[in-house]
């Protein structure tokens, strides 16, 4: 038995160094938020011969065209984002590209207008609540405990924070933005982390039912023992084909991957290291009291 | 404690219990449908080469068309892979109507009216599986279209958004003399009478008082019906053309002077086609001006190389779970991999049966539930594990280690059951997301899910039952 419960501050301070760096950057820096929610245009376009950045923004200014960022993705391939504007001033631009540089193929082009993008912010929100409610209500069914519900719930916002926190960071450092997809992949790690968390607390459950004078504290341990190996080869299968999806999949389904990827790494750490803990900790004041 | 676990109430695990009395018959109807559903995932139009004797024989491979008639009863599918727009390219436009002038009662008809108006655009375009649907949300009225194969649209755009264009033209002076020969207003021999569609109030489906024939009256807002009073005693005796989006519908001669702001338009329509026009007069009358508040184009090759890249590393995932397993756990873990292979070849099946439009993320969803698929066999195999290294004989382990684990696995994916269906919103609800790319991904997650139950129980434990001979070092009972 591996006694999972000496070394909680361990757990703290591992938690800690992912999420404070990450509320820092939240607050500093925020979440970019893609046009799917802000509106605007993504224009992604392959050009004979791309011409220099300032150049580019030269064109931009020329055309009235308010430029979020230019992005350069291989010697041929230019994003373009832009803040919400009229298809007409997006079709000139585009032509003063192709003047400019020759042939352009629109590889992509994505214009969202400001009402839809609100609205799906909003629908994305409203449809993430019911989703932690269902989860919620679920676990209480399942467990009739207050002490149960409170630590999954507490497992709930570290995953949450940690989520956002590492979109924060990246979207800082490589420019990664928050998407409906986003929002998808958020959602499924709510429900992978609850499911990992109630595998555990089964566990302990069903020992406190046969052992009702053992310390929780031991019980856990013993559940946790159990219960971990098989937690990190569930978690591995999952992530071995989410990293191979981050590493080699198509440029599209990349950052989702990657966000279904923290998700499910978060997801099975907080089971034994978060909620565990903090059932033990809720035992502890409860006994005090 | 563990005999009221093995009896548990679950009738999904009575099934199972019942079935375990023929593993043998179960396991020859898997093999059945495992060839059944293999044919259903035949690729399209893949040709095989054969050398026979110096010469190469080729044949194309396409998934089997049902084509079943019995009766007047008909049953046609083609079972074939409905690909996304983010993987066929195409384009994606919402437009927005602007229902500020219309009545609240008549908002709902002329929303269908414009998205009928904009779908007769769409076919007139000749695009493949077009999709033209109204949407309506709170106080927003919208028609959503997507043309998938579509890369080439600047011009089916700009006819998409306009609104039908309903005009009044009288002819001009220099062609009244040769009126025999007027035939066919065009917009060159007839000058516009400043009366159009909104100047329209709207138009209804009526039929004639005396010959029952079906007519389109017509209601002018009251400026309107100055103006085609005017118009109309101006022009007596004389032809009034009205046309739909720049192209003469029809050409009535004015009888009298008509001062009640209305009129009926009559003249040997069939009642479908004065339903049309009114409807497209409506469309054009009722002035439902759209705007595009949301476009999206993708180019077929982006698609196209994000599709290879993303199935390829899906394919080096799967490779590494199905190394892993074997690794890990032997022989059963060979089982494990089997039943992940009837998974797979069962998704593709039914993806291509009700049928599912895969989209990227849809595709993320399918990879990521043959992890939770593998899940199941991870759970069992563990409990498995377990009750061995108590000193139980291996069948009844392994009967055991599947009935414990059914709770766990239960509870495990029911949560993901639930999160996919509040993604993929069935009832349509105004606030939770209907957005393509969420939707495809919650469908392949809930059938993942929902199949690998399946499979993870049913398919590995036939299997096992059938073909397991007992791990290394455990004496048989």
């Amino acid at each position: 038995m591996i006694r999972f419960s000496k070394y909680i501050w361990l757990y703290i301070l591992i938690s800690a160094l992912v999420i404070l760096p990450g509320i820092y950057s939240l607050f500093r820096w925020g979440l970019r938020p893609s046009i799917d929610f802000t509106g605007g245009t993504v224009l992604a376009v392959k050009l004979e011969k791309t011409p220099a950045h300032e150049v580019l923004e030269r064109i931009a200014k020329e055309n009235s065209i308010d430029l979020v960022e230019i992005q350069k993705n291989s010697t041929t391939e230019v994003t373009f984002r832009i803040k919400p504007t009229s298809e007409e001033v997006i079709d000139d631009f585009q032509k003063s590209l192709q003047t400019e540089s020759g042939t352009l193929v629109v590889l992509r082009k994505d214009m969202v207008g400001p009402v839809i993008g609100s609205e799906l912010l909003y629908k994305a929100i409203v449809a993430s609540i019911l989703v932690v409610i269902a989860i919620l209500s679920y676990v209480a069914y399942a467990f009739k405990s207050f002490k149960y519900g409170v630590s999954a719930v507490a497992s709930l916002v570290h995953d949450m924070l940690i989520m956002f926190c590492s979109f924060s960071l990246l979207g800082h450092f490589f420019g990664v933005e928050v998407d409906t997809l986003f929002v998808t992949a958020f959602l499924t790690t709510m429900s992978f982390s609850v499911h990992d968390t109630i595998v555990i607390f089964d566990r302990i459950r069903e020992y406190r039912r046969k052992d009702t004078r053992t310390h929780l504290t031991n019980l856990s341990d013993i559940a946790l023992t159990e219960t971990i190996g098989r937690s990190l080869v569930n978690s591995f299968t999952i992530i071995f084909m989410l990293l191979s999806l981050v590493l080699m999949g198509g440029e599209t389904v990349r950052w989702f991957a990657m966000a279904l990827l923290i998700g499910t790494i978060t997801g099975t750490y907080s089971s034994p290291f978060v909620a565990t803990p903090v059932l033990l900790l809720l035992d502890r004041w409860e006994k005090k009291k | 404690m563990r005999t009221s676990r093995y009896c548990s109430k679950d009738i999904v695990w009575d099934i199972i219990i019942n079935m375990r009395n023929n593993p043998k018959r179960l396991f020859i109807f898997l093999l059945i449908l495992t060839l059944f559903v293999g044919l259903i995932d035949l690729p399209e139009k893949f040709i095989i080469s054969i050398p026979w004797k110096g010469k190469t024989i080729q044949k194309e491979i396409n998934p089997p068309q049902l084509n079943i008639q019995i009766g007047s009863f008909k049953i046609q599918k083609k079972f074939s892979t409905h690909l996304g727009l983010d993987l066929a390219g195409g384009i994606h436009v919402a437009l927005d109507a602007n229902m500020k002038d219309i009545p609240e009662g008549s908002r709902m008809d002329a929303l269908d009216s414009a998205r009928q108006v904009i779908e007769r655009r769409v076919n007139f375009f000749g695009v493949s599986e077009p999709l033209v649907q109204q949407v309506k949300s709170g106080d927003t009225y919208r028609v959503i279209v997507e043309l998938p194969g579509v890369t080439d649209i600047e011009e089916a755009l700009s006819l998409i958004g306009q609104t039908a264009k309903l005009e009044f033209r009288e002819l001009m002076e220099n062609q009244e003399s040769t009126q025999a020969a007027f035939l066919f207003p065009t917009e060159e021999n007839t000058k516009s009478v400043d009366l159009s569609g909104k100047d329209l109030k709207k138009a209804t489906l009526t039929f004639n008082s005396n010959n029952g024939e079906p007519e389109v009256a017509i209601d002018f807002t009251p400026d309107g019906g100055k103006k085609f009073a005017e118009i109309t005693k101006r022009l007596i005796g004389k032809p009034l053309a009205i046309f739909l989006d720049d192209t003469p519908l029809m050409w009535p001669t004015v009888k009298t002077e008509i001062t009640d702001g209305s009129g009926v338009i009559s003249g040997g329509f069939t009642q479908d086609q004065a339903k049309r026009l009114t409807l497209q007069l409506n469309a054009g009358a009722l002035p439902v001006p759209v705007t595009v508040v949301e476009k999206r184009i993708v180019g077929a090759t982006l698609g196209a190389d994000s599709v290879s890249k993303s199935v390829r590393a899906g394919l080096i995932g799967l490779g590494i779970v199905a190394l892993f397993m074997i690794l890990k756990y032997g022989w059963l873990g060979l089982f494990a991999d089997l039943a992940l292979f009837v998974y797979g070849l069962l998704t593709l099946a039914l993806y291509r049966i009700i049928p599912i439009t895969l989209t990227l993320p849809g595709i993320a969803g399918f990879i990521l539930s043959i992890g939770m698929a593998v899940d199941a066999n991870i759970l069992i195999f563990e409990r498995f594990k377990e009750e061995l290294r108590k000193g139980k004989p291996w069948q009844i382990a392994m009967e055991l280690g599947f009935g414990k684990a059914w709770d766990s696995i239960r509870d495990a994916n029911f949560t993901t059951i639930i999160t996919s269906l509040i993604l993929y919103n069935p009832g349509n609800w105004d606030f939770l997301p209907s957005s393509g790319l969420v939707r495809g991904f919650a469908a392949t997650l809930f059938i993942g899910v929902v199949v690998s139950l399946f499979t993870g129980i049913i398919v590995t434990r036939t299997f096992i039952r059938v073909l397991y001979r007992g791990p290394k070092g455990v004496k048989k009972t």
